[in-house]
């Protein structure tokens, strides 16, 4: 356990499981009083119970696309733990359809999650974060493949590529108020919804990785970590693959 | 005790005197209210009251007045 947070507040959005659970746990074990959002109410309950840290994590359930609960939840989380120094927007949902078959509830939840609701969040938590002397820090998960674009991910590629260019700009517009904006791009990364996949499919993909491996939860939680802590104060308005060095 | 508080958010900011606070008191009508100054009010009345406005309440607070309307929506009583 080490005390690279200590004192700080964060709120880590779809953090119910996969690697947003995994960041709210490290988060939590380096010191950190942790926020665990997610729309399904009671979602965190089991594994935060569980939890070496529970103390730590508070969860809080509210859909980010919604700027009513948003707005109402974030003052409450300030009421109950005084301010908020980070925030890891990592709530996504994630339909793969090929062009041609796209549909457009798919398209538009995809959008209103993974966009509009980040937006939402840097709105309602920058206000709260630029009260802070030192301000914050916040993390956009974004993805390799809003980069570098993937057949049959048009859409989900499109709302990454959206989060990283609200990211830049978000960067520019909150620096007067220390408040630091990055990114980090998971690759291909091990899941929940992983474990349904054909591991022979995903082989070619595997091959395409340096490092020989998909990357786990806790990579991606490290690197958020790195972006969190207060040795990268002057990092901001960057976005960091974390992709095992992927030749795509 | 909340329209101290309120006046003294508007002195501060605008550094004038708590005697030209009053309906006049508009975005229209003051030449220094600039969108700079208008973002820093509401920085300050949310951290004086504790609320978080809404997107069309902080394009809707355009005057010393019509900003009491809108904090009364956030549960600031003005009636002491």
């Amino acid at each position: 356990m080490g005390n690279l947070l200590e004192g700080k507040v964060a709120v880590v959005t779809g953090s119910a499981r996969g690697i947003g659970r995994e960041i709210a746990e490290l988060f939590a074990k380096e010191g950190a009083d942790v926020v665990v959002n997610d729309v399904r109410s009671g979602s965190a309950d089991q594994w935060i119970g569980e939890s070496e840290f529970k103390d730590r994590l508070h969860p809080f359930y509210f859909d980010i696309s919604d700027s009513s609960e948003v707005r109402k939840n974030i003052m409450d989380i300030k009421k109950q733990l005084g301010h908020i120094d980070i925030l890891v927007n990592n709530a996504a949902v994630e339909f793969n359809e090929l062009i041609g078959m796209i549909s457009s509830e798919n398209m538009e939840k995809m959008f209103r999650v993974n966009v509009f609701g980040t937006i939402e969040m840097i709105q309602a938590v920058s206000r709260v974060m630029g009260r802070n002397e030192n301000g914050g820090s916040i993390i956009n998960i974004s993805s390799m493949v809003g980069l570098r674009g993937n057949p049959g991910q048009m859409v989900y590629s499109a709302t990454k590529g959206a989060v990283i260019a609200l990211t830049k700009t978000a960067a520019k517009e909150l620096a007067p108020k220390k408040i630091r904006v990055n990114s980090i791009a998971p690759g291909l990364t091990k899941t929940e919804m992983m474990d349904q996949a054909d591991i022979e499919k995903l082989q070619g993909r595997i091959n395409n990785i340096s490092m020989g491996r998909i990357a786990m939860p806790a990579d991606i939680a490290g690197g958020c970590l790195l972006l969190a802590c207060d040795y990268a104060a002057y990092i901001s308005g960057q976005v960091l693959p974390v992709d095992g060095c992927t030749i795509m | 005790m909340n329209n101290e508080k309120y006046e003294s958010v508007f002195t501060s900011v605008f550094n004038v005197d708590k005697e030209v606070l009053n309906e006049n008191f508009t975005f229209k009508a003051v030449d220094e209210w600039d969108s700079f100054l208008h973002l820093t009010l509401i920085s300050e009345l949310e951290d004086a009251f504790d609320v978080l406005f809404e997107s069309e309440d902080i394009l809707n607070f355009g005057g010393y007045e019509n900003g009491k309307k809108i904090l009364e929506k956030y549960g600031v009583d003005f009636g002491e």
